[in-house]
């Protein structure tokens, strides 16, 4: 463990720790932020209220929109000259959401993504490969701070140019990858259909760390499979910090949140209700000890589940099943709820069909239609038409069959869908309701 | 005698076809014959070239998906009830034609159909078995190779 006090403290003990925090936390959001101080005072919520863990579910969220409409400085809680870093989100749908770092936000950074790193094992005697994206991004710098807070070799290679990325393998002696997992699939094609004489066992490649975007278990068998590694989960969101907020361990089964610096709940996204640990909701974070940047109560629209299993690596920090969608991704077809994690589940599980999918759904009339584009690679093409036409049919099954939809599955060419270094576009919903 | 066929996958739109045709002649690859199966979303694309191994590898580097199979190649005469005779042998022998297709060009004045089979061997035991000797070797694929 890189920090033995604070990732095996007594539950208790721990819950004390969270609460004096917290004070502290609501109290500079309400002082320096008047966005906050205005919500808190329509709310009839004072900081002085907050005498245990249970007064939170009286504090009103944060959400996304809050912060586009503060768009860029406006849930700063420190003057800009404490602020040394900002990172942003993409902004597709509307205005950026931009989070700020003092110096101390950075260490605070650093020391989760380097608890993260060596929950998998890794050590100062690894050679880490970063590549995600660096930039506004939160993934790249995240990395790239943690493993030098570790003490690992750091290679700032950044997304993409594969061909360079598996020559740095070789040449570098790599040992760690951190990337999206959909690019770790694309270097395993890569490797197959461009450099078939590549051998991956012939590297030194033993852990790989992924996040940035939901995954299944079948696509970490995949990924196992073909690059021959240990594939960790690492979840953050920039709104909280970035890369960090919690990660997996050795067990592989849920993951262990740095709750000394983030108060987790889970909430019933309808009611916004707190549900007992144990229940499947959406999870809402508090930052314990950002500076510039407090997140009181922030909706991530992720769907998890909290729990304590008393974990084999020795950890106390409560668990967080791996994401399994986000309730704005969750796509209500027919009165169905639909996760894309589902539907990546029905595709690696017909004919080993690699998970580059798009969901397209639209209303035509009254009806929702929803289409399913699977991009035909090498291992799942057939000159004979009908064993396409059977892999589509199988594909079509199984969505009536496990979610209770027609679905219309359509083979496209090779990159056809939409994929970035960053994240993976999974869903388009074209309805207009 | 076996032939290397090569397939490609083509989405069903305009312009997609001719990646495939670039890609090939980019390589200087030739084709010698082609079929298109399609369905209204894909087609499939099956092509005999001049050299099969440069042909995959061109389509492999332009990120179109792609395999090599064989199929049988049979010179049969160009007249009335020939291609119905040579059917007749897998018939009686019950061997299923996937598919097949025929040489635009004949060869001295003969047509050549493309058979694809599941079992590519049966049926040119079948051929044999029945005395059916139209099996020949014929240059199927030009000068260059």
């Amino acid at each position: 463990m890189f920090n033995k006090e604070i990732e095996s403290m007594p539950e208790k003990k721990m819950k004390e720790l969270q609460l004096e925090r917290l004070k502290w936390s609501v109290n500079h959001a309400y002082t320096n932020v008047p966005f906050y101080k205005k919500k808190f005072d329509a709310a009839g919520f004072h900081p002085d209220q907050l005498k245990s863990l249970d007064d939170m579910k009286r504090v009103p969220f944060l959400t996304k929109q809050d912060m586009r409409d503060n768009y860029p400085y406006g849930l700063f809680a420190v003057p800009l000259s404490k602020v040394v870093r900002v990172h942003a989100s993409s902004g597709t749908t509307g205005n950026a959401t931009v989070v700020g770092y003092t110096k101390s936000d950075v260490n605070v950074f650093a020391e989760v993504v380097a608890r993260c790193l060596a929950a998998y094992g890794v050590s100062e005697n690894d050679v880490i490969q970063n590549a995600y994206g660096y930039g506004l991004f939160t993934g790249g710098l995240g990395l790239h701070y943690g493993s030098e807070k570790l003490g690992a070799l750091t290679v700032p290679i950044s997304g993409g140019n594969t061909p360079r990325q598996l020559m740095l393998f070789k040449d570098f002696g790599t040992t760690v990858l951190c990337s999206t997992p959909s690019y770790a699939l694309n270097v395993a094609d890569y490797i197959e259909t461009k450099m078939p004489d590549f051998k991956i066992e012939s590297t030194k490649l033993r852990v790989g760390v992924f996040g940035a975007e939901p995954w299944s278990e079948a696509m970490r068998a995949e990924i196992e499979k073909r690059l021959k590694i240990d594939a960790y989960d690492i979840y953050g969101l920039s709104e909280v910090i970035g890369p960090g907020v919690s990660c997996e361990c050795s067990a592989k089964s849920g993951l262990h949140v740095h709750e000394d610096h983030f108060y987790v709940e889970i909430i019933d996204p309808d009611t916004g209700e707190v549900l007992p640990e144990g229940t499947k909701g959406e999870i809402v974070y508090t930052s314990l000890t950002k500076e510039a940047f407090p997140g009181i109560r922030y909706r991530s629209r992720d769907i998890s589940m909290l729990y304590h299993d008393n974990c084999s690596c020795g950890r106390t920090l409560v668990k967080m099943e791996k994401v399994s969608g986000r309730s704005d991704d969750m796509l209500i077809i027919r009165g169905v709820n639909v996760f894309p994690s589902q539907v990546e589940t029905i595709l690696m599980e017909a004919e080993g069909t690699e998970p580059h999918y798009q969901i397209i759904v639209d209303r035509k009339g009254s009806m929702d239609d929803i289409e399913v584009m699977v991009e035909v690679n090498e291992k799942i093409f057939s000159d004979e038409l009908k064993v396409l036409n059977n892999l589509s049919k199988n594909i079509a099954d199984r969505f009536r069959s496990v979610l209770g939809i027609t679905a219309k599955v359509t083979l496209v060419e090779p990159q056809t869908i939409p994929r970035s270094e960053g994240k993976a576009v999974r869903v388009v919903d074209k309805r207009k309701i | 005698m076996n032939v290397t066929q090569l397939s490609a996958f083509v989405s069903n739109k305009p312009g997609h076809l001719q990646k495939v045709l670039k890609a090939l002649a980019d390589e200087n690859v030739n084709i010698v014959t082609l079929i298109v199966a399609e369905t209204s979303d894909f087609g499939i694309l099956r092509m005999i070239v001049n050299d099969s191994e440069r042909g995959l590898k061109a389509l492999r580097e332009n990120n179109i998906t792609c395999s090599v199979n064989d199929v049988l190649a049979l010179e049969i005469d160009d007249k009335p009830g020939s291609l119905f005779n040579a059917l007749d042998v897998f018939a009686k022998k019950n061997l299923n034609i996937e598919y097949m297709y025929a040489f635009t060009e004949k060869r001295d004045g003969r047509a050549v159909m493309i058979f694809r089979f599941e079992d590519i061997e049966a049926a040119k035991n079948a051929l044999a078995d029945s005395g059916y000797n139209i099996v020949r070797k014929i240059d199927l694929i030009g000068e260059n190779k």
